[in-house]
């Protein structure tokens, strides 16, 4: 059974602008999010998944975004160390919750930037590291060090796609789901040498956030309006679960960005 | 050139970091040389590289490095120059840092920082306050004050004359010797002076007495006229002559205009000075009218900054002469500030002097009859200055020509005189 946690959206809305997605003048609709958020839930419920639940706090409309907690390693959980200070104050809830929960919480050394999983996936056994806008390559050398593993580093250069997880999606055979023009071309061509196989996204459904996808082996849900993502999905014998995200994509996030995995591997 | 090391870590093979630093560094105009490289033996293994990377200024470093520090490169400290006090009033520490005529930047309080002026044979004083550095002779050393000792942190950029074939200084790549054609080159030169002067260079004139005695005067005269002479600096003596022809017609007692002897003509050059003297200087006397043609009454005129020198054999001398050495250097060195161009005629100390202020960037023209003048200028550290070995009476004429007419009457995009007739 696979583990995620997730936070309730009670006090999600566009607050501030630290992506080229929020405007203050085109807030969330609450009552909407609530229900394209329920129906993520339920969703993730019927398909097997244990839910968590971190307990949503004022003045932190982006905690609703539990992708960018950290990453999960075992009983590890790699703190995130925000870019932004409107989101340093997330850190000490996630903090305490997986203390609380029984995790070992690892922090970032001083003056490292590093965004969760928003910008860290495994897809085989490479850990895929997004960095620029959210996060700082100085951090991917403290988690090669930490977790022994292979981290590769691939750089974003565009700003609609701030976190590795708008632009790429790993699947569980080690190909991956992704939009390349996100990334420049040494990033491109190191996904290409360490993937298996990859599925490209097109533009107009790139920024529908296809890439923001939730994999729980052959089921994945993503946000509706990618139905060319979802034919190419089928093919590959996935099942895709469509839900409505446009009160989150109005904050830059979607399916995936809503679900921590505890853990990532 | 300028250079820093810098250091990458992590997997930056797989990511393909090292290749996109090592391109980044070329397509920003830096270059790089792989001075350590690690290859992690595992997958899982982290490598390492050590990698000088090199730039033309300090801006072009800075760019770099910001750039590479977004790509995880680590810069590897440079370290800071070592001060030490002065002792004493007019005394360097041990071991103080020479200057050469080339830019020079010193690493201090992790940045750098520019020598200024770029001078030979000087020390390098450092104020920590402003965080300036300043090339200092040995006269303006105050006790207590700090200087570069030994060479770390210090760096020279060379001076290095372009490939291009696009100035006088490009098409005299090497000294024109007495037996080789001379009027394509002056020719380049005008074109030069006339290209400085549309650029807002600074010109400066050194001379000697013979520019007078040779009957070049009233070619310097015209050029000084015409506006593309900025700075003079000579002796007692140049000007002494000058003005001795400008009241006698004479140069050291010879008519100019005939080369015939004058009468007890070897009082003139007295006479000139005590004139001169009487009048209470050589400005005053071309405001009183007493001096009313020649290259000194046109600086008068025009407005155009002059340091006369003295040396122990002047006669006089003339009241605008600054008899003290060290005062005489000084004044000299406060006026270079913006000088692009030197034209050094007819005269070996004084020129070696000058060469001795300049900074290696000041394109110096040595002129004299004398091939070894030239040679002695370049020996003696001013490197940059190239030669013609001519008789300047022939060569300012000939440049005058050239020119062709005053600075603001010459359109910018008119082509050089032809050669007068």
């Amino acid at each position: 059974m696979r583990r995620l946690l997730l936070c309730p959206p009670d006090y999600y809305g566009i607050e501030y602008e630290i992506n080229p997605w929020m405007r203050r003048t085109r807030n969330a609709e609450p009552g909407l999010a609530c229900v394209q958020w329920k129906a993520l839930c339920d969703t993730l419920r019927t398909l097997g998944c244990q839910i968590d639940l971190l307990a949503p706090q004022p003045g932190l409309p982006d905690l609703v975004f539990t992708a960018n907690a950290g990453l999960v390693i075992g009983r590890r959980f790699i703190l995130s160390s925000f870019r932004h200070k409107e989101r340093r104050g997330e850190e000490g809830h996630f903090e305490r919750w997986f203390a609380e929960h029984g995790f070992e919480v690892v922090k970032l050394p001083p003056k490292l930037i590093f965004e969760g999983e928003g910008d860290g996936l495994f897809c085989g056994d490479v850990l895929f590291c997004g960095y620029r806008f959210r996060s700082d390559i100085q951090s991917h050398l403290f988690l090669t060090e930490l977790l022994h593993n292979l981290v590769v580093s691939v750089e974003l250069v565009d700003e609609r796609f701030y976190h590795l997880d708008t632009c790429f999606c790993p699947l569980p055979d080690g190909s991956a789901i992704w939009f390349p023009e996100a990334f420049d071309g040494y990033g491109q061509r190191a996904i290409r040498e360490h993937c298996a196989s990859l599925i490209e996204v097109a533009r107009e459904e790139a920024v529908h956030f296809a890439c923001n996808a939730i994999v729980l082996e052959r089921d994945i849900v993503l946000p509706a309006g990618c139905p060319g993502l979802c034919r190419l999905l089928d093919k590959a014998g996935y099942r895709t679960h469509e839900l409505p995200m446009n009160e989150f994509i109005k904050a830059g996030g979607a399916c995936k960005c809503l679900a921590l995995l505890v853990p990532a591997r | 050139m300028f250079s820093e090391q810098i250091e990458l870590r992590g997997h930056i093979i797989d990511s393909l970091i090292l290749p996109k630093v090592l391109d980044e560094i070329l397509g920003r105009g830096g270059n790089f040389r792989i001075l350590e490289i690690r290859i992690g033996q595992e997958r899982t293994d982290p490598s390492f590289a050590r990698i000088e990377v090199s730039g033309a200024s300090p801006e072009i470093m800075d760019d770099l490095v910001r750039r590479l520090r977004l790509h995880g490169a680590e810069l590897v400290c440079e370290a800071d120059v070592q001060l030490a006090p002065a002792p004493a009033d007019g005394v360097f520490p041990e071991d103080f840092y020479v200057t050469t005529n080339q830019q020079t930047f010193i690493h201090f309080d992790g940045r750098w920082v520019e020598v200024r002026p770029a001078m030979m044979d000087s020390g390098i004083a450092v104020d920590r306050g402003p965080q300036t550095a300043t090339a200092l002779k040995f006269c303006d050393v105050r006790k207590g004050m700090e200087f570069v000792v030994g060479h770390r942190g210090v760096r020279v950029v060379p001076h290095q004359r372009s490939t291009a074939r696009t100035d006088a200084f490009e098409f005299m790549a090497s000294n024109i010797s007495s037996e080789k054609p001379k009027s394509a080159v002056i020719r380049e030169m005008a074109e030069e002076f006339r290209k400085a002067k549309r650029a807002g260079g600074k010109v400066l004139v050194v001379g000697g007495p013979a520019i007078v005695h040779t009957g070049a005067g009233e070619h310097l005269e015209k050029l000084i006229g015409w506006g593309y002479v900025d700075l003079l600096f000579a002796g007692n003596a140049l000007a002494a002559h000058d003005i001795e022809h400008a009241l006698y017609g004479t140069s050291l007692g010879v008519y100019l205009r005939e080369g015939a002897v004058a009468e007890e003509g070897h009082e003139n050059h007295m006479r000139a000075i005590n004139t001169i003297r009487a009048a209470g200087g050589i400005t005053a006397a071309v405001a009183k009218g007493v001096l009313r043609q020649g290259v000194m009454y046109q600086c008068v005129r025009q407005k155009t900054g002059f340091v006369l020198a003295g040396s122990i054999r002047d006669d006089g001398p003339l009241p605008e002469v600054i008899t003290d050495a060290l005062e005489a250097q000084r004044a000299m060195r406060s006026q270079l500030v913006g000088v692009t161009h030197a034209l050094m005629m007819g005269t070996m100390l004084h020129s070696i002097a000058v060469g001795n202020m300049l900074p290696a960037s000041v394109k110096t023209i040595c002129v004299d009859i004398n091939p070894s003048v030239v040679t002695k200028l370049a020996d003696r550290g001013t490197f940059q200055a190239i030669g013609l070995v001519t008789d300047l009476e022939p060569f300012l004429r000939e440049l005058t020509g050239f020119v062709g007419g005053p600075v603001k009457e010459v359109k910018a995009d008119a082509p050089v005189a032809a050669l007068p007739a």
